[in-house]
């Protein structure tokens, strides 16, 4: 009788989740008879890896619910086949446009080319793709992280414009990932011309705090006389501060730190003075995605790069900006 | 005396004890269960969202998921014995990267394919053979080839390597019409292939009994003079073969190489294969549930992209919750059975 009743348990928990997997708290109650002018647009996230990475998704949903256009999230928790069955689902649901940000830059074009026979425009979002074929995209919103990593390293010249020799930890980005590649070449661009420059170690951090941490922590271990650390974001940065106050050393002062991004906890180290420039990397491109979308739809031509504004922050300007921060 | 006969009562427990026409203690109930659930989830799927209930959304399902069911029919010979491999994800990257490593080197495509297989394979040998002769839990061998595999990754390139070779480049973009508006891919039909020969050779050969065999007690099957030490061996090489067959079938999906992809796909694969009704303990289980199991993980990620509004982290939350279920079903169905 017992095992009977574990059974009828059993069957019940399984129709439970059978009902919630399908469920769970829905909006799209109309989605069965959609008007053709309803616009749906399917975006396509890295992941949740960094602050930053968390104040994109949050304006992106922001600014589609503002334009009142149903906006179909998905989170590919770092994993490119994850991505590659989000855009091709939508590709299904017939969404009217796609956008997302590729986890890694190379492998997109089988995907990319259903969406473009399926006649559903794409835009990229922050990071590119490598395709040899750019009419696979409309448009690529996002950064120039060529950039950042070359105002990083004018940075690095004028602050050490009087010193003989400077060793340089770099905290790269998840390996293989446009940010990280370009960040690193734009830097070695600057950096480069000059031989008192030494990148000592290069390591990557993957984009997180914990990753930045543990790579600084072994890093300095084996460089304890280390001049500047590079980190390709904020987290990776903060990171590194928990690793040198760790080894006893004070971060900003002993080794100074240079990162990019400018989310608010960065800010707020930079304020502190435990940082000592970040270049800014603005996460809030949910308006401009907005507004290339309506374009699209419109049928209006859209420039296939559009390069957000940005700009610099240093320890005083950190102070000024930060009350104002909105991420 | 013929093998068959004594095979019989370990492989066929419900004849043991009939319970009428509805026997809950078959063999068939947790795949029957997870049929149950595919069912119930597309249904639910069909009537909630447009565009779902089509057949190229069930096609979809087995391109998004090629590598995963080769991988799974590698998983599920392990399972059967007893053991567990936690190598086949970083087995699937090293593929990638060593397919994408040569093909950039101009390597030709097929020489290159024969590679990554052999090398998948050999690494399988050599963690078999470590299992069997030096008595070592699968669970820490494997572990070991999981560290090398994804660490040898790395040695080969940092950055992820684009494949822009013709061959693979068709595999990757040709759609094989199944009629208006349906197509699949050539992997489709690769993992297709290779589930059918698992599946002859798990229930019409002399080594899928010896499989079974090893899972229901080692010591038995050695008694019956089945030769459980190349059997045991054997299974790591079906599942190295298999992992780098799936790597394979990854670049054609990706189209790159890439050492930190498939990060965890060993853990999907399990899941799969335990969904599919195969107990973790060995000796109980079929190739065609755990062909069920993927579809299952496969949906539970397509409803939520349907959705939209979740997080896709719930498909984690749901994989978790079904795998619970799923053990304590195993559990009462076994002792059900004794």
């Amino acid at each position: 009788m017992k095992k009977i009743i574990g059974m009828a348990a059993a069957g019940a928990m399984l129709l439970a989740l059978a009902g919630c997997s399908g469920g769970g708290g829905s909006t799209s109650g109309e989605g069965e008879a959609p008007a053709t002018e309803d616009l749906i647009v399917g975006f396509s996230q890295v992941g949740a890896e960094s602050g930053w990475r968390a104040a994109n998704t949050k304006d992106i949903q922001a600014a589609f619910e503002e334009a009142g256009i149903e906006l179909k999230f998905s989170d590919a928790q770092q994993k490119q086949e994850n991505q590659i069955k989000a855009i091709r689902s939508y590709i299904q649901q017939g969404v009217d446009v796609i956008a997302f940000s590729p986890v890694v830059e190379s492998g997109w074009d089988t995907v990319l080319k259903e969406a473009k026979d399926a006649d559903i425009p794409v835009v990229l979002t922050d990071r590119s793709v490598d395709s040899a074929d750019t009419s696979l995209y409309v448009s690529f919103l996002g950064s120039d992280f060529v950039e950042e990593g070359k105002k990083a390293g004018e940075w690095v010249t004028e602050e050490f414009a009087d010193a003989d020799a400077v060793k340089i930890i770099q905290l790269e980005g998840t390996t293989g990932s446009a940010p990280a590649i370009d960040r690193a070449e734009g830097f070695a661009d600057v950096i480069g011309s000059d031989p008192k420059f030494e990148v000592v170690a290069s390591q990557t951090g993957d984009f997180t705090r914990s990753g930045g941490k543990q790579v600084t922590e072994a890093l300095l271990k084996s460089n304890p006389d280390v001049d500047l650390i590079y980190a390709h974001n904020d987290d990776m940065g903060l990171g590194a501060i928990e690793a040198i106050e760790a080894a006893g050393l004070t971060p900003g002062v002993d080794i100074k730190i240079v990162t990019v991004d400018a989310v608010k906890d960065g800010m707020q180290a930079l304020a502190d003075g435990k940082i000592n420039f970040i270049v800014e990397c603005s996460p809030l491109l949910g308006k401009q995605l907005v507004e290339i979308v309506e374009k699209v739809v419109a049928g209006e031509e859209v420039e296939p790069r559009i390069v957000t504004e940005e700009t610099t922050f240093t320890q005083e300007q950190a102070i000024e900006a930060l009350p104002d921060r909105q991420y | 005396m013929s093998i068959r006969t004594i095979d019989k009562p370990t492989a066929r427990p419900g004849f043991v004890r009939p319970r009428g026409r509805f026997n809950l203690g078959s063999r068939y109930t947790p795949v029957l269960v997870t049929l149950i659930l595919l069912i119930a989830m597309w249904g639910v799927g069909a009537t909630r969202y447009r565009g779902f209930l089509s057949v190229q959304m069930l096609l979809n399902l087995l391109i998004d998921n090629s590598f995963l069911l080769v991988l799974v029919v590698g998983m599920t010979f392990v399972i059967l014995t007893g053991g567990i491999d936690l190598s086949v994800g970083s087995v699937v990257a090293l593929s990638t990267m060593i397919a994408a490593f040569l093909l950039r080197a101009g390597w030709p495509p097929l020489v290159v394919i024969a590679i990554v297989l052999v090398v998948g394979s050999t690494l399988g040998m050599l963690v078999g053979l470590v299992i069997h002769y030096f008595e070592i839990q699968p669970f820490i061998a494997t572990l070991a080839a999981m560290f090398l595999a994804r660490g040898l990754c790395y040695v080969i390139s940092l950055n992820s390597i684009s494949i822009t070779d013709p061959f693979f480049v068709d595999m990757a973009q040709t759609r094989i019409p199944l009629g208006p508006g349906l197509a699949i891919t050539p992997s489709v039909i690769i993992a297709v292939i290779v589930v059918a020969i698992a599946f002859f050779v798990l229930h019409y050969t002399r080594t899928g009994r010896t499989v079974y065999g090893i899972g229901n007690g080692g010591q038995s099957a050695m008694l019956m003079g089945l030769p459980v030490a190349r059997t045991r061996v054997l299974v790591y090489v079906i599942s190295g073969f298999c992992s780098a067959l799936g790597g394979v079938l990854f670049t054609f999906y990706t189209l790159s190489g890439y050492s930190l992809t498939a990060v965890g796909m060993e853990l999907d694969a399990i899941a799969a294969v335990v969904i599919g009704g195969t107990l973790l303990t060995g000796g109980s289980g079929f190739i065609l549930g755990s062909v069920l199991g993927v579809l299952v993980l496969g949906i539970i990620q397509t409803i939520i992209s349907f959705e939209g509004t979740l997080s896709s982290w719930w498909t984690k939350i749901v994989i978790g919750a079904l795998l619970l279920v799923f053990i304590v079903l195993q559990r009462l169905l076994t002792t059900l059975r004794r």
